[in-house]
């Protein structure tokens, strides 16, 4: 007796994306990172390609973050009070393979730091650090449209991922990102049909299909993950069944959502707990970059990766 | 698959007698198959037609219901691979793994910890569901651990035997309660059906691939046993994966019957992060249960919380009642603070201004569910509708000053709502998070 597998047959695909260059390919990073590829469901490895594992970021900022949980202050200790040497922690004692930069600096709020201070703090990490950067705005439009582009120059010809462009601000960094020749994040706000617009315009400008990532902006474990998470589902299935402008690997904030929680918040183990399990549901919704803050919630979703992958 | 309308007119007469009430046999058809007519309505239906109607208004996967009274649970009946086409149903059961050869003294405290695992969240209780005793030992130790399960605990149980003396043993001594027995294998199902078809109870079926699991389940069948749980058994959480991904399709997507039960999958990992990430994978992907062993409530707050979030209805937003919610013994000089009806925004505010110490009214305005950002740029969290709820549940008259906080989000909306409401509008924190210590600046 023999029952026949209900199989699936994908048309489409979804782009890879490398973060990073090295010296054969004009940049100084000592590694790259490829994400995306994939032409199957998450996980499920006996329908297509799954050939590159999701990614994990550590968060570094530019700036001593002021409102981090004691959870987070503690397993970091001093060095957030020195960004260079938060990064080289990052690298050396957590084995991180891509670091992302906030640049909460430059916020009119949290140090207003200009575009040369900027450009100049990401040549200085760039110099610190020999692995690939996602760099990414303070959130205030109207400075990120002035320290993004100096910062896209500053790391010109390093294949960094940049972000994050929205609907009604991008065409500052895609013009930066295209002459840079960097990857963008196109942000959008929990919604299908903005993500594929943006990915259109983007895309209209030059900047191909191939160079994008979206940022679905995700919701924290029992903070509306749900809805992301729905959303990445359909946006996959378009993009598998051949829609190639929701063909883009997505990047999800693991750590910064989950770290917002009451939860998280709550006792040692329960924010790494929460920022664990944030990042591992969103893999099983297509999740190909975490960008996570505690190292151990980082190290445990690393290993659960490799278990994944391990043929 | 669920037949279509041209599928059911081939099984009609095709006379268009009318007796059904349409002028047709296809307008019938179309009825039948948007399920909005019943077949009785057709006087000349054959047996075999009836049949064919009546199999395929089953749920593909069955409703299988777990333990007895208040207690109980019901899991299967699922109809879609993935939420957002419809929904997920059923809440997959979480259980706990005890060992018998455990001293009564540490099956109590596992029991009285187990017992303690109910949270409150967004106006839900999350609780967990299942006891499942395991046995190492000989019969007479199971019996005894299973008879201080049932003394200690209210939830469900299952039975984990494999020497099936003791098994029925244990099954008589619980039947009152419905235990889950586990399990019908190829080189014991003949033995342990009768079991399970004597007291009447679920049955886990246990092959390592699909094809045996399709055997057995048929085998079972025949010997009358209707009420079947599939598990592939231990593998790695790829694999796992991918068969309870197989399984919801051959249900889902061939209607094979054989396969139309919901599935358990268990996680044998000492570490609590590892424990928690594969017991939460699996409830992303269509188990019906799932067993762990470790009972730490940090660990299972967070599965529960994820349960709770893949199986929220997408069509319908968690959402309270719009009004006035005085907080802590509000008073007429008590803070205003207005937010939306959706759960997520309401009790997160709810739990910060408690965590204030600071009386306070919490005003929810009717949002239709969405969070304050979704429903500004929906307009249904504007001056308009603000104005209107604090018409509405007269908070003019509840307190004696005219002080309004928004979400710093919506800071926008302060001159507008100003005008019409003649409340002053002060900008209260973006994230809720702020709240205790902007509300003890406050003045």
């Amino acid at each position: 007796m023999e029952t026949q597998l209900v199989l699936e047959k994908w048309a489409g695909a979804i782009y890879t994306l490398s973060i990073g260059a090295n010296k054969e390919e004009g940049g100084s990073r000592g590694n790259t990172v490829k994400i995306g590829g994939e032409s199957s469901l998450p996980l499920l490895f006996k329908e297509g390609n799954i050939p590159n594992l999701p990614a994990v970021a550590f968060e570094v900022w530019d700036t001593p973050p002021q409102d981090w949980d004691e959870g987070l202050v503690c397993a970091y200790g001093d060095v957030l009070h020195d960004p260079f040497a938060w990064a080289d922690k990052c690298v050396r004692e957590f084995k991180a393979k891509l670091l992302c930069v906030r640049m909460q600096g430059s916020h009119p709020d949290y140090g207003n730091k200009g575009p040369q201070e900027a450009a100049k703090f990401i040549s200085t990490l760039l110099s610190k650090v020999n692995v690939p950067l996602i760099i990414i705005g303070c959130g205030d439009d109207a400075k990120d449209n002035l320290i993004l582009p100096a910062c896209s120059e500053a790391a010109k010809a390093e294949r960094c991922l940049i972000g994050c462009a929205i609907q009604d601000n991008y065409k500052t960094l895609v013009a930066s990102v295209l002459a840079d020749g960097h990857n963008i994040i196109a942000e959008s706000p929990i919604d299908i049909n903005i993500a594929k617009q943006l990915n259109i315009l983007i895309s209209d400008m030059g900047l191909s299909l191939e160079r994008i990532v979206i940022n679905p902006t995700i919701g924290a474990l029992g903070y509306g993950l749900e809805y992301a998470y729905s959303i990445m589902e359909r946006a996959r299935l378009a993009a598998l069944s051949g829609d190639k402008t929701l063909a883009s690997p997505f990047i999800c904030f693991t750590g910064q959502e989950a770290w917002r929680t009451k939860e998280a918040k709550s006792g040692p183990d329960h924010g790494v707990i929460w920022e664990v399990i944030t990042a591992t549901s969103l893999i099983q919704s297509g999740a190909d970059l975490l960008v996570m803050r505690h190292p151990k919630a980082a190290e445990k979703v690393l290993a659960y990766i490799n278990t994944l992958f391990k043929k | 698959m669920a037949l279509s309308g041209l599928d059911i007119y081939k099984l009609l007469p095709k006379t268009n007698c009318r007796q059904c009430g349409l002028a047709t046999c296809l307008a019938f058809a179309m009825q039948l198959a948007k399920k909005t007519l019943a077949i009785e309505k057709c006087p000349f239906i054959s047996a075999q037609a009836r049949a064919a109607l009546e199999e395929q208004a089953l749920p593909p996967i069955k409703l299988i219901t777990l333990g007895s009274g208040d207690a109980k649970l019901e899991i299967g009946n699922e109809t879609v691979m993935f939420r957002h086409e419809e929904k997920f149903r059923n809440p997959t059961a979480l259980g706990f793994i005890i060992e018998d050869n455990l001293s009564d003294i540490e099956i109590k405290k596992r029991l009285e910890r187990i017992n303690q695992l109910k949270f409150e969240r967004v106006g839900q209780v999350l609780e967990v569901n299942l006891i499942a005793i395991n046995k190492n030992t000989d019969a007479k130790r199971f019996l005894e651990a299973t008879e201080l399960v049932l003394k200690n605990t209210a939830l469900p149980i299952m039975l984990m035997s494999s020497d099936l003396s003791a098994l029925k043993q244990a099954a008589g001594a619980s039947r009152g309660r419905k235990p889950l027995l586990y399990c019908a294998t190829k080189d014991n199902f003949a033995q342990i059906a009768p079991i399970a078809k004597e007291f009447q109870l679920p049955l886990v079926v246990v092959a390592q691939d699909i094809d045996g699991l399709a055997f057995l389940s048929k085998e079972l069948n025949a010997l009358g046993v209707n009420e079947l749980i599939l598990d592939t058994g231990a593998k790695s959480v790829t694999d796992k994966i991918w068969d309870l991904t197989q399984l919801r399709r051959q249900a889902l997507k061939k209607s094979n019957r054989a396969l139309g039960y919901p599935s358990l999958a268990i996680v044998d990992k000492a570490d609590f992060y590892e424990e928690a990430m594969e017991a939460t994978a699996y409830i992303s992907k269509y188990a019906g249960a799932v067993l762990i062993r470790g009972t730490e409530a940090w660990e299972v707050l967070a599965i529960l919380t994820l349960r709770q979030n893949i199986y929220t209805d997408p069509q319908k937003p968690l959402q309270i009642e719009p009004k006035l919610y005085p907080v802590g013994g509000a008073s007429e000089k008590s803070p205003v603070l207005v937010t939306t009806n959706f759960s997520l925004s309401y009790f997160t505010v709810l739990g910060e201004v408690e965590a204030s110490k600071i009386p306070s009214y919490i005003l929810s305005v009717d949002t239709e569910g969405m969070s304050v950002l979704t429903a500004w740029a929906a307009e249904k969290f504007n001056a308009e509708s603000i104005t209107k709820s604090l018409d509405k549940f007269g908070v003019q008259d509840v307190v004696k000053h005219r002080n309004l906080i928004i979400p710093g989000y919506v800071a926008v909306l302060s001159g507008d709502l100003e005008e019409q409401s003649g409340f002053k509008v002060i900008v209260g924190p973006k994230e809720a998070a702020g709240i205790p210590a902007f509300l003890k600046n406050l003045n």
